[in-house]
Protein backbone atom coordinates (compact mmCIF):
# COMPACT_ATOMS: atom_id res chain seq x y z
CA UNK A 1 0.00 0.00 0.00
CA UNK A 2 1.40 3.58 -0.61
CA UNK A 3 2.47 6.38 1.80
CA UNK A 4 0.40 9.12 1.76
CA UNK A 5 1.88 12.67 1.37
CA UNK A 6 0.37 16.40 2.46
CA UNK A 7 1.35 18.45 -0.87
CA UNK A 8 -0.88 21.29 -0.20
CA UNK A 9 -1.72 23.23 3.03
CA UNK A 10 -3.91 26.37 3.33
CA UNK A 11 -5.02 28.59 6.20
CA UNK A 12 -7.61 31.38 6.85
CA UNK A 13 -6.26 33.79 10.09
CA UNK A 14 -7.56 32.58 13.12
CA UNK A 15 -9.38 34.94 15.07
CA UNK A 16 -12.30 36.85 14.34
CA UNK A 17 -13.19 37.96 10.84
CA UNK A 18 -16.28 40.22 10.76
CA UNK A 19 -18.14 39.76 7.70
CA UNK A 20 -17.13 36.39 6.78
CA UNK A 21 -18.92 33.63 7.30
CA UNK A 22 -16.94 30.30 8.43
CA UNK A 23 -17.82 28.83 5.17
CA UNK A 24 -16.09 31.49 3.39
CA UNK A 25 -13.44 31.19 5.33
CA UNK A 26 -13.21 27.54 4.76
CA UNK A 27 -13.29 28.20 1.40
CA UNK A 28 -10.38 30.95 1.50
CA UNK A 29 -8.12 27.88 3.14
CA UNK A 30 -8.85 25.50 0.26
CA UNK A 31 -8.10 27.82 -2.08
CA UNK A 32 -5.06 28.84 -0.68
CA UNK A 33 -4.06 25.17 0.03
CA UNK A 34 -4.77 24.52 -3.90
CA UNK A 35 -2.36 27.33 -4.91
CA UNK A 36 0.42 25.95 -2.47
CA UNK A 37 -0.05 22.65 -4.55
CA UNK A 38 -0.30 24.62 -7.46
CA UNK A 39 -3.29 22.93 -8.59
CA UNK A 40 -6.69 23.65 -9.57
CA UNK A 41 -10.31 22.53 -7.70
CA UNK A 42 -10.59 20.01 -10.46
CA UNK A 43 -7.67 18.32 -9.67
CA UNK A 44 -9.20 17.07 -6.01
CA UNK A 45 -10.62 13.80 -6.12
CA UNK A 46 -12.99 13.43 -3.32
CA UNK A 47 -12.97 15.64 -0.01
CA UNK A 48 -13.89 15.15 3.95
CA UNK A 49 -14.52 18.50 5.87
CA UNK A 50 -17.06 19.73 8.66
CA UNK A 51 -17.49 22.66 11.13
CA UNK A 52 -19.39 22.59 14.70
CA UNK A 53 -21.35 25.16 14.57
CA UNK A 54 -20.61 27.20 10.98
CA UNK A 55 -22.94 25.10 8.24
CA UNK A 56 -22.08 21.74 5.85
CA UNK A 57 -18.32 21.64 4.60
CA UNK A 58 -19.80 20.20 0.76
CA UNK A 59 -22.06 23.43 0.56
CA UNK A 60 -18.45 24.89 -0.39
CA UNK A 61 -18.36 23.59 -3.60
CA UNK A 62 -20.78 26.37 -4.84
CA UNK A 63 -17.34 28.53 -4.37
CA UNK A 64 -15.10 25.74 -5.61
CA UNK A 65 -16.81 24.62 -8.17
CA UNK A 66 -19.84 21.80 -9.35
CA UNK A 67 -17.09 19.25 -10.18
CA UNK A 68 -19.64 16.70 -8.93
CA UNK A 69 -16.49 15.28 -6.25
CA UNK A 70 -17.86 12.95 -3.00
CA UNK A 71 -17.72 16.01 -0.78
CA UNK A 72 -18.59 14.20 2.94
CA UNK A 73 -19.46 16.22 5.88
CA UNK A 74 -17.87 15.12 9.02
CA UNK A 75 -19.33 16.19 12.27
CA UNK A 76 -17.23 14.99 15.37
CA UNK A 77 -17.25 17.75 17.85
CA UNK A 78 -13.56 18.74 18.65
CA UNK A 79 -11.86 15.84 16.60
CA UNK A 80 -14.21 16.95 13.32
CA UNK A 81 -10.81 18.01 11.40
CA UNK A 82 -8.33 15.31 12.95
CA UNK A 83 -11.81 12.53 11.69
CA UNK A 84 -11.85 14.72 8.33
CA UNK A 85 -7.79 14.40 8.39
CA UNK A 86 -8.02 10.23 9.25
CA UNK A 87 -10.89 9.70 6.50
CA UNK A 88 -9.00 11.04 3.52
CA UNK A 89 -5.92 9.06 4.93
CA UNK A 90 -7.80 5.72 4.64
CA UNK A 91 -9.69 6.50 1.50
CA UNK A 92 -6.26 6.98 0.26
CA UNK A 93 -4.55 4.54 1.36
CA UNK A 94 -7.18 2.06 0.14
CA UNK A 95 -6.86 2.97 -3.12
CA UNK A 96 -10.08 4.24 -3.68
CA UNK A 97 -8.91 7.67 -4.86
CA UNK A 98 -5.43 9.17 -5.20
CA UNK A 99 -5.86 13.13 -4.10
CA UNK A 100 -8.05 14.44 -1.84
CA UNK A 101 -8.68 17.27 0.46
CA UNK A 102 -9.44 17.57 4.23
CA UNK A 103 -10.81 20.82 5.43
CA UNK A 104 -12.23 22.04 8.72
CA UNK A 105 -13.61 25.66 9.54
CA UNK A 106 -15.73 27.13 12.48
CA UNK A 107 -17.42 30.46 13.80
CA UNK A 108 -18.46 30.48 17.16
CA UNK A 109 -20.43 33.46 19.11
CA UNK A 110 -18.65 34.92 22.39
CA UNK A 111 -17.90 33.37 25.54
CA UNK A 112 -18.27 30.00 27.02
CA UNK A 113 -19.90 27.37 24.87
CA UNK A 114 -23.55 26.54 25.76
CA UNK A 115 -24.59 22.75 26.58
CA UNK A 116 -27.74 21.06 26.29
CA UNK A 117 -28.24 18.34 28.52
CA UNK A 118 -30.45 16.24 26.64
CA UNK A 119 -28.12 16.58 23.88
CA UNK A 120 -25.49 14.87 25.70
CA UNK A 121 -27.65 12.04 26.64
CA UNK A 122 -27.31 13.53 30.62
CA UNK A 123 -30.78 14.75 32.95
CA UNK A 124 -31.82 18.00 32.30
CA UNK A 125 -30.92 19.22 36.25
CA UNK A 126 -27.29 19.11 35.40
CA UNK A 127 -27.38 21.48 33.45
CA UNK A 128 -29.66 23.70 35.29
CA UNK A 129 -27.82 23.75 38.18
CA UNK A 130 -24.71 24.92 36.84
CA UNK A 131 -22.80 22.17 37.01
CA UNK A 132 -22.38 21.36 33.24
CA UNK A 133 -19.62 23.71 31.99
CA UNK A 134 -16.48 22.56 29.81
CA UNK A 135 -14.33 25.23 32.49
CA UNK A 136 -15.22 23.46 35.27
CA UNK A 137 -13.97 20.18 34.11
CA UNK A 138 -10.73 21.27 33.34
CA UNK A 139 -10.31 23.19 36.51
CA UNK A 140 -11.32 20.27 38.32
CA UNK A 141 -8.74 18.09 36.08
CA UNK A 142 -5.95 20.02 36.54
CA UNK A 143 -6.46 20.70 40.42
CA UNK A 144 -6.35 17.10 41.06
CA UNK A 145 -3.19 16.66 38.92
CA UNK A 146 -1.51 19.20 40.44
CA UNK A 147 -2.07 17.95 44.00
CA UNK A 148 -0.85 14.49 42.89
CA UNK A 149 2.10 15.16 40.95
CA UNK A 150 3.08 18.80 42.32
CA UNK A 151 3.07 20.76 39.28
CA UNK A 152 2.74 24.25 40.60
CA UNK A 153 0.42 27.91 39.20
CA UNK A 154 3.74 28.80 37.83
CA UNK A 155 4.20 26.32 35.81
CA UNK A 156 0.45 27.05 34.44
CA UNK A 157 1.51 30.95 33.90
CA UNK A 158 4.58 29.33 32.01
CA UNK A 159 2.44 27.61 29.24
CA UNK A 160 0.36 30.59 28.95
CA UNK A 161 3.02 32.62 28.53
CA UNK A 162 5.07 30.55 26.08
CA UNK A 163 1.74 30.41 24.02
CA UNK A 164 1.30 34.30 23.34
CA UNK A 165 4.81 34.30 23.27
CA UNK A 166 5.12 31.83 20.09
CA UNK A 167 1.77 33.08 18.68
CA UNK A 168 3.62 36.55 18.58
CA UNK A 169 5.64 35.37 15.90
CA UNK A 170 2.41 33.84 14.06
CA UNK A 171 0.94 36.29 11.37
CA UNK A 172 -1.93 33.88 11.56
CA UNK A 173 -2.21 33.58 15.38
CA UNK A 174 -5.66 35.63 16.99
CA UNK A 175 -3.82 36.51 20.29
CA UNK A 176 -0.20 38.31 19.28
CA UNK A 177 0.45 40.40 21.96
CA UNK A 178 2.75 38.89 24.18
CA UNK A 179 1.40 38.60 27.96
CA UNK A 180 3.79 38.50 30.87
CA UNK A 181 3.68 35.30 33.97
CA UNK A 182 2.93 37.83 36.70
CA UNK A 183 -0.33 38.99 34.93
CA UNK A 184 -1.65 35.78 33.29
CA UNK A 185 -1.18 35.15 37.44
CA UNK A 186 -2.89 38.09 38.74
CA UNK A 187 -5.99 37.80 36.06
CA UNK A 188 -9.54 37.36 37.12
CA UNK A 189 -10.07 33.36 38.20
CA UNK A 190 -11.89 31.21 35.97
CA UNK A 191 -12.19 27.95 37.27
CA UNK A 192 -9.69 28.07 40.27
CA UNK A 193 -6.83 27.09 39.73
CA UNK A 194 -7.26 28.55 36.20
CA UNK A 195 -7.25 32.32 35.16
CA UNK A 196 -8.43 34.47 31.66
CA UNK A 197 -5.50 34.10 30.43
CA UNK A 198 -4.84 29.96 30.62
CA UNK A 199 -7.99 29.62 28.95
CA UNK A 200 -8.13 29.23 24.95
CA UNK A 201 -11.70 30.82 23.95
CA UNK A 202 -14.04 29.48 21.10
CA UNK A 203 -13.24 31.49 17.87
CA UNK A 204 -12.70 31.81 13.89
CA UNK A 205 -10.56 30.17 11.17
CA UNK A 206 -10.22 27.58 9.14
CA UNK A 207 -7.67 25.15 7.19
CA UNK A 208 -7.43 23.35 4.77
CA UNK A 209 -4.60 20.19 3.63
CA UNK A 210 -4.11 18.33 0.08
CA UNK A 211 -3.15 14.60 0.28
CA UNK A 212 -2.32 12.48 -2.13
CA UNK A 213 -0.79 9.07 -3.00
CA UNK A 214 2.93 9.20 -1.88
CA UNK A 215 4.05 8.54 -6.19
CA UNK A 216 2.54 11.28 -6.88
CA UNK A 217 3.81 13.70 -4.59
CA UNK A 218 6.66 15.19 -6.63
CA UNK A 219 4.34 16.10 -9.42
CA UNK A 220 3.48 18.86 -7.11
CA UNK A 221 5.75 19.89 -4.62
CA UNK A 222 9.57 20.07 -3.99
CA UNK A 223 8.91 19.05 -0.36
CA UNK A 224 6.27 16.71 0.05
CA UNK A 225 5.34 15.82 4.25
CA UNK A 226 3.94 12.24 4.72
CA UNK A 227 1.67 11.26 6.94
CA UNK A 228 2.89 8.05 8.57
CA UNK A 229 0.51 7.68 11.77
CA UNK A 230 -3.17 9.24 12.66
CA UNK A 231 -5.34 7.53 15.12
CA UNK A 232 -8.43 8.50 16.52
CA UNK A 233 -9.82 6.82 20.11
CA UNK A 234 -12.92 7.48 22.29
CA UNK A 235 -12.90 7.27 25.76
CA UNK A 236 -12.45 4.33 27.70
CA UNK A 237 -13.97 2.87 31.22
CA UNK A 238 -12.33 4.90 33.92
CA UNK A 239 -11.08 8.35 32.01
CA UNK A 240 -11.62 11.54 33.58
CA UNK A 241 -14.19 13.64 30.78
CA UNK A 242 -16.09 16.36 30.52
CA UNK A 243 -19.73 16.41 31.39
CA UNK A 244 -19.56 13.84 33.80
CA UNK A 245 -22.04 13.54 37.00
CA UNK A 246 -20.05 10.61 38.08
CA UNK A 247 -16.97 9.02 37.56
CA UNK A 248 -15.63 5.62 38.40
CA UNK A 249 -13.66 4.97 41.50
CA UNK A 250 -11.14 3.33 39.95
CA UNK A 251 -9.63 5.82 37.72
CA UNK A 252 -8.15 4.64 34.13
CA UNK A 253 -6.39 6.21 31.28
CA UNK A 254 -7.43 8.77 29.10
CA UNK A 255 -8.41 8.12 25.53
CA UNK A 256 -5.06 10.37 24.40
CA UNK A 257 -3.44 7.03 25.80
CA UNK A 258 -4.88 5.14 23.24
CA UNK A 259 -4.70 7.43 20.35
CA UNK A 260 -1.21 8.33 21.08
CA UNK A 261 0.25 4.55 20.90
CA UNK A 262 -1.75 3.60 18.11
CA UNK A 263 -0.68 6.60 16.10
CA UNK A 264 2.77 5.77 17.28
CA UNK A 265 2.41 1.83 16.69
CA UNK A 266 1.39 2.82 12.87
CA UNK A 267 4.08 4.94 12.25
CA UNK A 268 6.58 2.33 13.19
CA UNK A 269 8.32 5.00 15.50
CA UNK A 270 8.98 6.23 19.25
CA UNK A 271 8.71 9.32 21.26
CA UNK A 272 12.30 9.78 21.16
CA UNK A 273 11.69 10.51 17.25
CA UNK A 274 9.53 13.23 17.32
CA UNK A 275 11.26 17.01 16.82
CA UNK A 276 8.26 19.00 18.11
CA UNK A 277 4.47 18.40 19.10
CA UNK A 278 1.72 20.61 19.01
CA UNK A 279 -0.55 19.01 21.98
CA UNK A 280 -4.25 20.54 22.60
CA UNK A 281 -4.11 23.15 25.19
CA UNK A 282 -7.93 24.12 25.80
CA UNK A 283 -6.28 25.57 28.73
CA UNK A 284 -2.75 25.88 30.63
CA UNK A 285 -3.61 22.47 32.67
CA UNK A 286 -4.35 20.70 29.40
CA UNK A 287 -0.91 21.03 27.63
CA UNK A 288 0.75 19.56 30.83
CA UNK A 289 -1.13 16.74 30.89
CA UNK A 290 -1.09 16.13 27.59
CA UNK A 291 2.71 16.17 27.33
CA UNK A 292 2.72 13.04 29.96
CA UNK A 293 -0.83 11.40 28.40
CA UNK A 294 1.24 11.46 25.24
CA UNK A 295 3.89 9.64 26.31
CA UNK A 296 6.70 12.23 26.23
CA UNK A 297 7.13 12.42 29.94
CA UNK A 298 6.35 10.67 32.91
CA UNK A 299 3.56 12.44 35.62
CA UNK A 300 5.07 15.17 36.86
CA UNK A 301 8.18 15.21 35.59
CA UNK A 302 6.33 18.44 33.25
CA UNK A 303 7.40 20.97 36.46
CA UNK A 304 10.99 20.79 35.85
CA UNK A 305 10.51 20.77 32.13
CA UNK A 306 8.68 23.88 31.87
CA UNK A 307 10.69 25.60 34.54
CA UNK A 308 13.38 25.10 32.40
CA UNK A 309 11.90 25.95 29.02
CA UNK A 310 12.27 22.82 27.37
CA UNK A 311 9.02 23.26 25.47
CA UNK A 312 9.84 26.92 24.62
CA UNK A 313 10.15 27.42 20.47
CA UNK A 314 14.49 27.00 21.50
CA UNK A 315 13.67 24.61 23.61
CA UNK A 316 14.53 20.76 23.74
CA UNK A 317 11.33 19.88 22.81
CA UNK A 318 9.01 22.70 21.53
CA UNK A 319 5.45 22.21 22.14
CA UNK A 320 2.40 24.44 20.51
CA UNK A 321 5.00 26.43 18.66
CA UNK A 322 1.99 28.39 17.20
CA UNK A 323 0.96 29.69 20.04
CA UNK A 324 -1.83 26.71 20.65
CA UNK A 325 -5.37 27.11 21.25
CA UNK A 326 -4.60 29.57 24.10
CA UNK A 327 -3.51 32.29 21.31
CA UNK A 328 -5.59 31.02 18.52
CA UNK A 329 -9.23 30.47 20.10
CA UNK A 330 -10.54 27.11 18.94
CA UNK A 331 -12.88 26.93 16.31
CA UNK A 332 -13.73 23.67 17.06
CA UNK A 333 -13.74 22.16 12.91
CA UNK A 334 -10.35 23.83 12.19
CA UNK A 335 -8.65 23.22 15.83
CA UNK A 336 -6.95 19.84 14.85
CA UNK A 337 -6.02 21.18 11.69
CA UNK A 338 -4.30 23.95 12.40
CA UNK A 339 -2.12 21.86 14.59
CA UNK A 340 -1.50 19.63 11.48
CA UNK A 341 -1.11 23.07 9.41
CA UNK A 342 1.78 24.16 11.98
CA UNK A 343 3.74 21.27 11.84
CA UNK A 344 3.83 21.42 7.49
CA UNK A 345 5.08 24.76 7.79
CA UNK A 346 7.71 23.90 10.59
CA UNK A 347 9.28 20.91 8.57
CA UNK A 348 9.00 22.88 5.57
CA UNK A 349 11.43 25.01 7.44
CA UNK A 350 9.13 27.86 6.50
CA UNK A 351 8.07 29.21 10.21
CA UNK A 352 10.25 32.54 9.71
CA UNK A 353 10.62 33.75 13.28
CA UNK A 354 9.16 31.14 14.65
CA UNK A 355 10.75 28.62 13.30
CA UNK A 356 12.02 25.35 15.38
CA UNK A 357 16.20 25.65 14.44
CA UNK A 358 17.72 21.91 14.04
CA UNK A 359 16.34 21.27 10.51
CA UNK A 360 13.15 19.37 12.36
CA UNK A 361 12.17 15.92 10.20
CA UNK A 362 9.27 14.66 12.51
CA UNK A 363 5.84 16.38 14.15
CA UNK A 364 3.85 15.39 16.27
CA UNK A 365 -0.11 16.45 16.58
CA UNK A 366 -2.76 16.03 19.56
CA UNK A 367 -6.28 16.88 19.41
CA UNK A 368 -8.55 15.90 22.62
CA UNK A 369 -12.60 17.49 23.00
CA UNK A 370 -15.63 16.34 24.38
CA UNK A 371 -17.15 14.04 25.31
CA UNK A 372 -13.85 11.95 25.46
CA UNK A 373 -12.00 11.85 22.28
CA UNK A 374 -8.61 12.50 21.25
CA UNK A 375 -7.14 11.88 17.82
CA UNK A 376 -2.99 12.41 17.10
CA UNK A 377 -0.67 12.19 13.74
CA UNK A 378 2.66 12.01 13.37
CA UNK A 379 4.55 13.61 10.28
CA UNK A 380 7.43 12.97 8.51
CA UNK A 381 9.89 15.27 6.05
CA UNK B 1 -43.44 22.72 53.50
CA UNK B 2 -45.72 20.91 51.05
CA UNK B 3 -44.49 23.95 48.13
CA UNK B 4 -41.04 21.86 47.65
CA UNK B 5 -40.39 18.96 45.54
CA UNK B 6 -37.24 17.72 43.96
CA UNK B 7 -36.03 19.26 41.44
CA UNK B 8 -35.81 15.41 39.32
CA UNK B 9 -37.48 12.26 40.33
CA UNK B 10 -35.08 9.52 41.70
CA UNK B 11 -32.01 11.34 42.48
CA UNK B 12 -32.22 11.33 46.03
CA UNK B 13 -34.51 10.37 49.26
CA UNK B 14 -36.30 12.62 50.64
CA UNK B 15 -38.01 14.45 52.90
CA UNK B 16 -35.14 12.29 55.35
CA UNK B 17 -33.39 13.29 58.05
CA UNK B 18 -31.46 11.03 56.55
CA UNK B 19 -31.20 11.67 53.03
CA UNK B 20 -28.96 10.05 50.12
CA UNK B 21 -28.48 9.99 46.60
CA UNK B 22 -30.07 7.24 44.54
CA UNK B 23 -27.84 5.24 42.29
CA UNK B 24 -27.51 2.34 40.66
CA UNK B 25 -25.61 -0.68 40.82
CA UNK B 26 -25.21 -3.11 37.25
CA UNK B 27 -25.28 -6.81 38.98
CA UNK B 28 -23.64 -8.17 36.66
CA UNK B 29 -20.13 -5.78 36.78
CA UNK B 30 -20.89 -4.37 40.13
CA UNK B 31 -19.99 -0.99 38.78
CA UNK B 32 -22.01 1.54 40.32
CA UNK B 33 -23.59 4.76 38.57
CA UNK B 34 -25.01 7.75 39.06
CA UNK B 35 -27.63 9.05 38.18
CA UNK B 36 -29.32 5.73 38.11
CA UNK B 37 -29.63 4.04 35.56
CA UNK B 38 -32.98 2.00 34.14
CA UNK B 39 -31.65 -1.59 32.71
CA UNK B 40 -32.84 -4.72 33.45
CA UNK B 41 -29.66 -5.46 34.71
CA UNK B 42 -29.50 -2.60 37.11
CA UNK B 43 -30.67 -2.57 40.90
CA UNK B 44 -31.27 1.04 42.39
CA UNK B 45 -29.05 1.56 45.52
CA UNK B 46 -29.03 4.21 48.05
CA UNK B 47 -25.31 5.40 48.02
CA UNK B 48 -23.48 6.44 50.78
CA UNK B 49 -23.92 9.93 53.04
CA UNK B 50 -20.05 10.52 53.19
CA UNK B 51 -17.28 10.80 51.33
CA UNK B 52 -13.90 12.56 50.63
CA UNK B 53 -13.25 15.81 48.38
CA UNK B 54 -11.80 14.20 45.28
CA UNK B 55 -11.09 17.53 43.08
CA UNK B 56 -12.31 20.82 42.71
CA UNK B 57 -13.08 24.43 41.59
CA UNK B 58 -14.81 27.17 41.83
CA UNK B 59 -17.26 28.39 39.16
CA UNK B 60 -16.59 31.91 39.24
CA UNK B 61 -19.25 33.74 36.51
CA UNK B 62 -22.66 33.25 35.76
CA UNK B 63 -23.62 30.23 33.76
CA UNK B 64 -25.63 30.66 30.77
CA UNK B 65 -29.03 28.81 29.73
CA UNK B 66 -29.70 26.30 30.72
CA UNK B 67 -28.70 27.35 33.91
CA UNK B 68 -31.95 28.18 35.88
CA UNK B 69 -30.43 29.79 39.23
CA UNK B 70 -31.98 32.68 40.43
CA UNK B 71 -29.06 35.52 40.61
CA UNK B 72 -28.42 38.57 38.15
CA UNK B 73 -25.08 39.05 36.28
CA UNK B 74 -24.75 41.66 39.42
CA UNK B 75 -25.35 39.35 42.40
CA UNK B 76 -23.73 36.54 41.10
CA UNK B 77 -21.77 34.65 43.92
CA UNK B 78 -19.07 32.46 42.47
CA UNK B 79 -20.05 28.47 43.65
CA UNK B 80 -17.40 25.71 44.12
CA UNK B 81 -17.52 22.33 42.88
CA UNK B 82 -16.38 19.31 43.40
CA UNK B 83 -16.09 15.55 42.88
CA UNK B 84 -16.94 13.69 46.02
CA UNK B 85 -15.44 9.83 46.46
CA UNK B 86 -17.84 7.95 48.02
CA UNK B 87 -15.82 4.91 49.03
CA UNK B 88 -15.97 2.02 47.23
CA UNK B 89 -18.97 3.08 45.14
CA UNK B 90 -19.08 6.02 42.85
CA UNK B 91 -17.58 9.67 42.20
CA UNK B 92 -20.48 11.89 42.59
CA UNK B 93 -20.37 15.61 40.95
CA UNK B 94 -22.01 18.73 43.13
CA UNK B 95 -21.69 21.94 44.68
CA UNK B 96 -19.90 22.53 47.76
CA UNK B 97 -22.19 24.02 50.16
CA UNK B 98 -20.83 25.67 53.49
CA UNK B 99 -16.97 26.06 53.00
CA UNK B 100 -15.22 29.15 51.74
CA UNK B 101 -12.97 28.13 48.71
CA UNK B 102 -9.93 29.27 50.51
CA UNK B 103 -10.36 25.99 53.10
CA UNK B 104 -11.34 23.29 50.36
CA UNK B 105 -8.71 20.91 50.67
CA UNK B 106 -8.31 17.66 48.80
CA UNK B 107 -9.47 14.72 50.99
CA UNK B 108 -11.34 16.54 53.27
CA UNK B 109 -14.07 14.27 54.52
CA UNK B 110 -18.18 15.74 52.70
CA UNK B 111 -21.88 15.08 53.75
CA UNK B 112 -24.64 14.99 51.64
CA UNK B 113 -27.46 17.82 52.04
CA UNK B 114 -30.80 18.80 50.34
CA UNK B 115 -31.40 22.32 50.20
CA UNK B 116 -33.58 24.61 48.04
CA UNK B 117 -31.92 25.70 44.75
CA UNK B 118 -34.58 27.62 43.09
CA UNK B 119 -38.23 28.62 43.11
CA UNK B 120 -40.47 27.09 39.49
CA UNK B 121 -42.71 28.85 38.20
CA UNK B 122 -45.17 27.62 40.36
CA UNK B 123 -43.61 28.92 43.33
CA UNK B 124 -42.42 25.43 44.01
CA UNK B 125 -38.78 25.35 45.82
CA UNK B 126 -37.17 22.79 43.99
CA UNK B 127 -34.49 20.69 46.09
CA UNK B 128 -31.17 19.85 45.00
CA UNK B 129 -28.38 18.02 46.40
CA UNK B 130 -25.17 19.43 47.60
CA UNK B 131 -22.04 18.21 49.79
CA UNK B 132 -20.88 19.49 52.84
CA UNK B 133 -17.76 19.42 55.43
CA UNK B 134 -18.54 16.64 58.02
CA UNK B 135 -19.65 18.70 61.05
CA UNK B 136 -16.90 17.24 63.64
Amino acid sequence: MSDVAIIGIGIHPFGRTEGMTGLQQGVHAAREALSDAEMEWSDIQFAFGGSAAAGSADAMVNDLGLTGIPFMNVSNGCATGGSSLLSAYTTIKSGQFDIGMAVGFDKHPRGAFNADPEASGLPRWYGETGLMLTTQFFGMKIQRYMNDYGITSDSLALVAEKAFNNASLNPNAWRREPVSKDTILNAMMVSDPLTKYMFCSPAEGAVALILCKAELAHKYTSKPLFLKGAAFRSRPLGSFEVFSPSLEVERGPSPTVGASDATFEMAGMTREDIDLAQLQDTESGAEIMHMSENGFCKDGEQEKLLQDGDTKLDGKFPVNTDGGCIANGEPVGASGLRQVYENCVQLRGAAGKRQVQGNPKTAYTHVYGAPGISACTIITT
Amino acid sequence: MSNQKPIADNLFTWPSDQPKLLGSRDTETGRYFFPAKKSNTHEQVELSRKGKLWTWTVQRFMPKTPYIGAENPEDFKPYAVGYIELPGEIMVESRLEGVDPEDLKIGMEMELSIDPFVKNEDGEELMMFSFRPCKN
